[in-house]
C-alpha cells in the first residue's frame, strides 16, 4: 500500500483504523478465550452471566463498535464518489484483453491511446468505464478503489493522482484467458510543465494498436470531450 | 448430569407424563433382532443401490463429500504450486482457469453443502428421537443425483473441458460467444443436477424437524442443533431457487439463444449477478449454521455445563436467517450501484456481525462458566475461535464500501473467505466428526494421531492464509496465473505455498486417523462424552433403527438408554413388519399419527438415472432427445405415488398403553402434505425470482422498450381466460373429490384430470402464439413464464392421474384421501402463478 492520491489516502486511513481496531478486538477475544479455557470454577449465576456475555459483550460491545466504524466509513465514502463538479472526464474502454483510453490532448482535442492513460496530476478526474465484450475491472491500486467495466452499464469512477508519476493498473475482474496480462499504466503529468506526447505502450498492447481507436473517438459523447 | 434446562423443564412435562404410560419391558435382544430384520440394508452391492436408511445415506454423503474435499484440495495444491513463483510455467492459463474454477465449485457445491446435508441426515433423527428422516427415498434420490452430477463435473477435468469461467460464472464471459465449448454447460447442468439433492435435503430436514420429534418435545426445547438445522433448511428452501433459476436461464440462453443476459437484445449481465448472489450470500450462512450448531452441541458437553442463553442463540439463528438475505449486494459493490443502496447494504453487511458475535460470546461464556476438558473435539473448537474471529473482523472491514473498492477481487478477499469458511465450517466439522465418530463406528480413536493432525492443519492454515492478507493489500488480484512484473509478491506467495502443503499433510493425517479408528480402535463404551442428548441413548455403533422404542416424556435424555432398549418407550419393535416412526404436531410435539416409511428400494437410483439422462442429453447437445429424459422421469415418478395410498382401512396402532394412533394413510396432515407445502415455498421463491427478473430487466436494462409485440390480442385473451378457468375448475374438482371420497371420488378425479389436460392444451396454444423468444429479453421472459406454467401443469396432471387411479382401484375411501390433498395444493399453486404471469403479460401489453 503506497497511496498516491487523496482517495487512496482516505482508504489507507480507513484501513489503518480498522486494522488497529481488529487487532485489539482479536487480542481481547483471545484473552477471554484463554481465561475461559483455564478457569476452573463452576460457581456462578446463569442469569447474571447471560446478561454479561450476551447482552453486554454480544450486543452492547458489538453494536457500539459497528456503529462507530460504519459512521466513519460512510463519511469517508461520501467524499470519494464521482459528482457533477466539472471535473475532467476520461474514457476507459475494456476489451479482451486490452484497455483503450480517450483523454484530452495538449490542444484540448480527444486523443486515443492504448494501454496508457494520461491525466494531469493534482486534479480529480472521472473515468467513464465501458466494456465491449465481457466484464472487466478498472483498478489502479495506488490511486484508489476499483470499478467494474460492464457491457451495457457504463460506470463513472472518481480518482486523483496527487503527484506526477507512473502508476500501474490492471484488470480486476476475471475476464478469460488473458486476464493476468490485461495491464495498463496511468501517467500523471505535471499540468504546469510540458505535456508529454501521448503514445500507446507497445509493451501493453497485445492486438494491432489503434485499429479501432477512431471509433472510440467518435463514440465519445460530446459533453465529455471538454478539456 | 447437571443439566439445568432439564430440571426446570420437569414441572412442565409433569402433565405430559400422565399422558403416556411406559410399555411393558421386553428382552432387548429380541427387540433388536425384530427391528434389525425390518430396518437393515440389503447385503452386498444390492444394499448400495437400494438402501434408503438415513444412517447409511448420511454416512455415504459425508464420505463422498470428503472424497470431493480431497480432490478440491489437490486442485488447491496445483494452484499453490503455480503461484509459488512469479513466472510459474507449471499450468498454462487455460488449465489454470479450469483449476481455480473447479476448486471453488467443488468446495462449495460438492463438499460443503453435501457434508452438511450428510451430517443432518445422519444426525437429526438421532437427536430428535425418531427412527428415520421423513422421506427416506428422497434421501437416496438426493444422494444419487449428487454422486452422478459430481462425478460428471470432476470427470470433465480429466477430459480438459472443465468449467473455466470462475465459480461465479459471470456472463457474458460464460455465454456462447465467449465460451463456445461445453465447459460452461458442464457447470450449469452439473451443478443444477447436484442441486436436486440440496432441494431434497432442504424439504426433508424441514419436515423432519417439524414433525418427527420425540413425543412431547416442544419446538422451544428441542436440542439447539435442531434450531440451527431448521434455519439452514429454510435458507436452502429460499436461497437455492434463485441460483437454479439463473442456471436454467443461462443454459437456455446458451442452448436456444434466448437473450436473458444479452445487452443488445434487452438483457443484462447484472441480472445473473443478482440471481447468483441472492443465492451466494445466504449460502455462506447455510454452510455456517450447521457448523455453529455443532459448536453449540459440543462446547457445553465438553465444558460440563449447560449452554448459556438458549433463547438468545435461537434468536441469533433467526436473525441470521433474515439478515443473510439482505446482504447479497455486498458482492457487487464495484459494479456501479446507486449511492443509497451502497449505504444500506453496507450497514446490513455490518449488522450481520451482531448475531454472530452473540453466539461467539455465548460460547466463550459457556466455557467460562464450566470446566473445559481438552479432548480432541475441543482442540478443533479452539481452532475455530483462533480462525473465525479474524475472518469475521476482515468481513466487517470488507463491508465498508471504500475499503471494499480497494480490496475487492484481491488476495485479501481470498484470505478473508478462507478464514471464514475454514474457520466457520471446516474446523467445527472436524470437531463434529471426531465428536460423533464413536457413535458412527463404535470405536475409540488411537491416541496422538488426531492431535498431530490438528496442529498440522492449524499451523498450515494460518501460515498459508494470514500472509495472504498482505499479498492482497500489495495489490495482487485474484485469478491471475503469473505475475512477472511484481517480484515483491513472490516471497509472500512462496510462503503461502509451503504452508499450504503442510496443511494438506494435516488433512491427510486426519483421514488416516479416521481410517485407523474405524479399523483398529478399541471398542468405545457407551456415551463416552457423558452428553445429555438423545443420540447417546442408543447402542454403539448406532443401529439402523436408532431406538428400539421411541423416547417420550419419561425418556427425555441419554440416561434412558436401558428403558428404551427394553421397549418401554413408544412404538416398541416392528411387530407389523413395517418401518414405523412417530409423527407429532409441529409446535408442541404432541403425537398425532404413525408414519409407515419406505423400505429398501431401487426406485431412487432409477429416478436419478432418469433425471440424469435428461441432463446428459442437454449436455451432449442432443436437444431433440432431451424430452425422452423427461418422459423417463415421469414414468419412474409415477411409481413413487404408490406409497400414498392403501386399499383397506387399518386399525389404529397402540403406541403406548392406552394410546391409540392412526396410520398415516388415514390422516390428512401427513408428512407428505407438510413436504408439499415446504416444496411449494421453494417453488414460490423460484417464481418470485422470475418476476424479479422481469422487473429488473424492464427497469434497469438498456435497449428497452422491446419492439412491438405481434401477439394476436383476442385469441390469446380467450385462450388465457379458458386456461385459467379450467385450472380453477380442476382445483374445485379436487376439492369435491376429497369431500365426496366416501361415496364416489372417481367422477370428480376424472373431471379434474380432463380440466388439467384441457388447460395444458390451451397453454400450448398460448406458447405457440408468443413472439419469437430469441428476439428480445421481454419475449424470452414471457416464454419462461409460460414454460413455468406448463411444467406445473404437468405436475398437477400427474397428481390428478394418481388420484384418479387411486379412486378407480378402491384406494380412496371415507378415511383414505390418497394423493388428493397434495394435488389440491399444486392445482392452486398452478392457478395462482399462471394468473400472475398472465396478468403480467397483459399489463406489459397495455402499457
Amino acid at each position: 500500500m503506497e497511496p498516491a492520491g487523496p482517495i487512496a489516502f482516505e482508504i489507507a486511513r480507513l484501513w489503518w483504523v480498522m486494522l488497529i481496531g481488529a487487532g485489539l478486538i482479536t487480542t481481547l477475544v483471545m484473552v477471554m478465550l484463554a481465561m475461559a479455557l483455564l478457569r476452573n470454577s463452576m460457581a456462578g449465576d446463569p442469569a447474571r452471566s447471560e446478561r454479561r456475555w450476551i447482552y453486554g459483550w454480544g450486543l452492547g460491545f458489538t453494536l457500539t463498535g459497528l456503529t462507530l466504524l460504519l459512521g466513519f466509513a460512510l463519511w469517508t465514502g461520501e467524499r470519494m464518489l464521482a459528482r457533477d463538479d466539472g471535473a475532467l472526464t476520461v474514457r476507459a474502454q475494456a476489451s479482451q484483453w486490452v484497455w483503450n483510453f480517450v483523454q484530452p490532448g495538449p490542444d484540448g482535442q480527444p486523443v486515443a491511446t492504448q494501454g496508457v492513460l494520461y491525466v494531469p496530476a493534482g486534479r480529480p478526474f472521472d473515468v467513464y468505464i465501458t466494456s465491449t465484450d465481457v466484464i472487466h475491472g478498472f483498478w489502479v491500486p495506488q490511486l484508489g478503489g476499483k470499478m467494474d467495466a460492464i457491457p451495457g452499464h457504463p460506470n463513472l469512477h472518481r480518482l486523483m493522482a496527487a503527484t506526477p508519476g507512473r502508476y500501474e493498473g490492471q484488470c480486476a475482474e476475471f475476464c478469460g484467458r488473458g486476464h493476468a496480462f490485461m495491464r495498463f499504466e496511468v501517467v500523471a503529468y505535471d499540468p504546469a510543465g510540458p505535456v508529454p506526447d501521448f503514445i500507446s505502450d507497445p509493451q501493453l498492447t497485445r492486438e494491432p494498436p489503434l485499429s479501432d481507436a477512431p471509433d472510440i473517438v467518435t463514440d465519445l459523447p460530446a459533453e465529455e470531450a471538454r478539456p | 448430569m447437571t443439566d439445568a434446562s432439564l430440571t426446570s423443564g420437569q414441572e412442565d412435562t409433569a402433565q405430559a407424563l400422565a399422558d403416556i404410560a411406559s410399555n411393558p419391558p421386553q428382552r432387548a435382544l429380541g427387540l433388536h433382532r425384530q427391528l434389525d430384520r425390518v430396518w437393515s440394508d440389503l447385503p452386498g452391492w444390492r444394499g448400495f443401490f437400494t438402501s434408503v436408511n438415513h444412517g447409511t445415506i448420511g454416512l455415504r454423503f459425508m464420505a463422498t463429500a470428503f472424497v470431493f474435499f480431497a480432490i478440491g484440495g489437490v486442485l488447491a495444491m496445483l494452484i499453490r504450486a503455480q503461484l509459488a513463483t512469479r513466472d510459474g510455467a507449471f499450468l498454462d492459463s487455460d488449465l489454470y482457469n479450469q483449476i481455480f474454477t473447479m476448486h471453488g465449485s467443488i468446495m462449495m457445491f460438492l463438499f460443503a453443502i453435501p457434508l452438511l446435508e450428510g451430517l443432518a441426515l445422519w444426525l437429526l433423527p438421532k437427536i430428535l428421537g425418531a427412527r428415520d428422516m421423513a422421506f427416506p427415498r428422497l434421501s437416496a434420490l438426493g444422494y444419487f443425483c449428487y454422486l452422478f452430477g459430481g462425478t460428471v463435473i470432476v470427470l470433465s477435468l480429466l477430459f480438459g473441458v472443465a468449467p473455466d469461467g470462475g465459480w461465479f460464472m459471470y456472463v457474458p464471459l460464460t455465454d456462447k460467444t465467449y465460451s463456445p465449448g461445453i465447459n460452461a454447460d458442464v457447470w450449469l447442468l452439473g451443478i443444477t443436477f447436484v442441486e436436486i439433492s440440496a432441494m431434497a435435503a432442504a424439504v426433508e430436514i424441514t419436515v423432519t424437524i417439524l414433525r418427527c420429534r420425540a413425543a412431547h418435545m416442544p419446538l422451544t426445547r428441542m436440542p439447539l442443533m435442531g434450531w440451527y438445522l431448521l434455519g439452514t433448511s429454510v435458507m436452502m428452501l429460499v436461497g437455492f431457487p434463485p441460483l437454479i433459476l439463473g442456471s436454467i436461464l443461462l443454459e437456455v440462453q446458451r442452448a436456444f439463444d434466448w437473450p436473458f443476459f444479452d445487452v443488445a437484445r434487452g438483457g443484462s449481465p447484472m441480472l445473473w449477478q443478482h440471481l447468483f448472489w441472492l443465492f451466494g450470500h445466504p449460502e455462506v450462512y447455510i454452510i455456517f449454521l450447521p457448523a455453529a450448531g455443532a459448536l453449540s452441541t459440543i462446547i457445553p458437553v465438553l465444558s460440563r455445563t449447560p449452554i448459556l442463553g438458549y433463547g438468545a442463540l435461537v434468536a441469533a439463528v433467526i436473525g441470521l436467517v433474515f439478515l443473510s438475505f439482505g446482504l447479497w449486494v455486498h458482492h457487487m459493490f464495484t459494479v456501479g450501484i446507486p449511492h443509497m443502496a451502497l449505504a444500506f447494504f453496507s450497514a446490513a453487511s455490518a449488522l450481520v456481525a451482531v448475531p454472530t458475535a452473540v453466539q461467539v460470546f455465548a460460547w466463550i461464556g459457556t466455557m467460562w462458566e464450566g470446566r473445559v476438558q481438552f479432548r480432541l473435539p475441543m482442540l478443533y473448537v479452539i481452532g475455530f475461535f483462533a480462525t473465525f474471529v479474524m475472518g469475521g473482523l476482515t468481513g466487517v472491514m470488507l463491508a465498508m464500501v471504500p475499503f471494499n473498492w480497494q480490496a475487492h477481487d484481491t488476495h485479501f478477499v481470498v484470505a478473508h473467505l478462507h478464514y471464514v469458511l475454514t474457520g466457520g465450517f471446516v474446523f467445527p466439522m472436524l470437531a463434529a466428526v471426531s465428536y460423533w465418530m464413536p457413535l458412527i463406528c463404535g470405536r475409540w480413536r488411537i491416541r496422538g494421531l488426531g492431535e498431530a493432525a490438528f496442529w498440522l492443519i492449524l499451523i498450515g492454515f494460518h501460515g498459508t492464509f494470514f500472509i495472504m492478507h498482505l499479498t492482497g493489500l500489495l495489490g495482487m488480484p485474484r485469478r491471475v496465473s503469473v505475475y512477472p512484473g511484481n517480484p515483491e509478491w513472490e516471497w509472500l506467495n512462496l510462503v503461502s505455498s509451503i504452508f499450504g502443503m503442510i496443511q494438506s499433510a494435516g488433512f491427510a493425517l486426519f483421514a488416516f486417523d479416521l481410517f485407523m479408528q474405524w479399523m483398529f480402535g478399541r471398542r468405545s463404551w457407551r456415551n463416552p462424552w457423558q452428553a445429555p442428548s438423545l443420540e447417546w441413548a442408543m447402542p454403539m455403533p448406532a443401529p439402523s433403527y436408532n431406538f428400539a422404542s421411541l423416547p417420550g416424556p419419561r425418556q427425555p435424555d441419554a440416561g434412558a438408554m436401558l428403558p428404551l432398549a427394553r421397549g418401554e418407550g413408544l412404538l416398541p419393535g416392528a411387530p407389523r413388519g413395517w418401518r414405523e416412526t412417530l409423527v407429532v404436531e409441529p409446535g408442541s410435539g404432541r403425537p398425532q399419527h404413525v408414519a409407515v416409511l419406505a423400505s429398501n428400494t431401487a426406485l431412487p437410483v432409477a429416478t436419478s438415472a432418469a433425471i440424469g439422462s435428461f441432463f446428459a442429453m442437454m449436455l451432449a447437445g442432443f436437444y431433440w432427445l432431451a424430452p425422452l429424459g423427461i418422459l423417463a422421469t415421469l414414468v419412474v415418478a409415477w411409481k413413487w405415488g404408490a406409497i400414498m395410498g392403501t386399499d383397506r382401512d387399518h386399525a389404529p396402532v397402540e403406541v403406548a398403553p392406552g394410546m391409540q394412533l392412526p396410520l398415516h394413510w388415514q390422516v390428512r396432515n401427513t408428512l407428505g402434505y407438510t413436504g408439499t407445502v415446504a416444496l411449494l415455498v421453494a417453488d414460490s421463491t423460484l417464481f418470485g425470482s422470475l418476476l424479479f427478473g422481469v422487473g429488473f430487466l424492464t427497469v434497469v436494462a438498456p435497449n428497452w422498450p422491446a419492439p412491438p409485440s405481434g401477439i394476436a390480442t383476442w385469441p390469446m385473451l380467450v385462450m388465457s381466460a379458458g386456461a385459467l378457468t379450467l385450472m380453477a375448475l380442476g382445483a374445485l374438482a379436487a376439492r369435491l373429490a376429497e369431500a365426496r371420497r366416501a361415496t364416489g371420488a372417481a367422477f370428480w378425479t376424472r373431471l379434474g384430470l380432463l380440466c388439467c389436460a384441457g388447460a395444458l392444451a390451451l397453454l400450448g396454444g398460448i406458447a405457440l402464439g408468443l413472439d419469437d423468444p430469441t428476439r428480445h429479453a421481454r419475449d424470452a421472459l414471457r416464454g419462461a413464464t409460460v414454460a413455468f406454467a406448463v411444467v406445473h401443469g404437468v405436475i398437477a396432471l400427474m397428481l390428478a392421474l394418481r388420484a384418479d387411479a387411486d379412486a378407480r382401484s378402491g384406494r380412496i375411501g371415507a378415511q383414505r384421501r390418497g394423493a388428493i390433498p397434495p394435488w389440491q395444493l399444486f392445482q392452486l399453486f398452478w392457478l395462482g402463478t399462471s394468473a400472475a404471469s398472465m396478468a403480467l403479460i397483459l399489463t406489459q401489453e397495455v402499457l
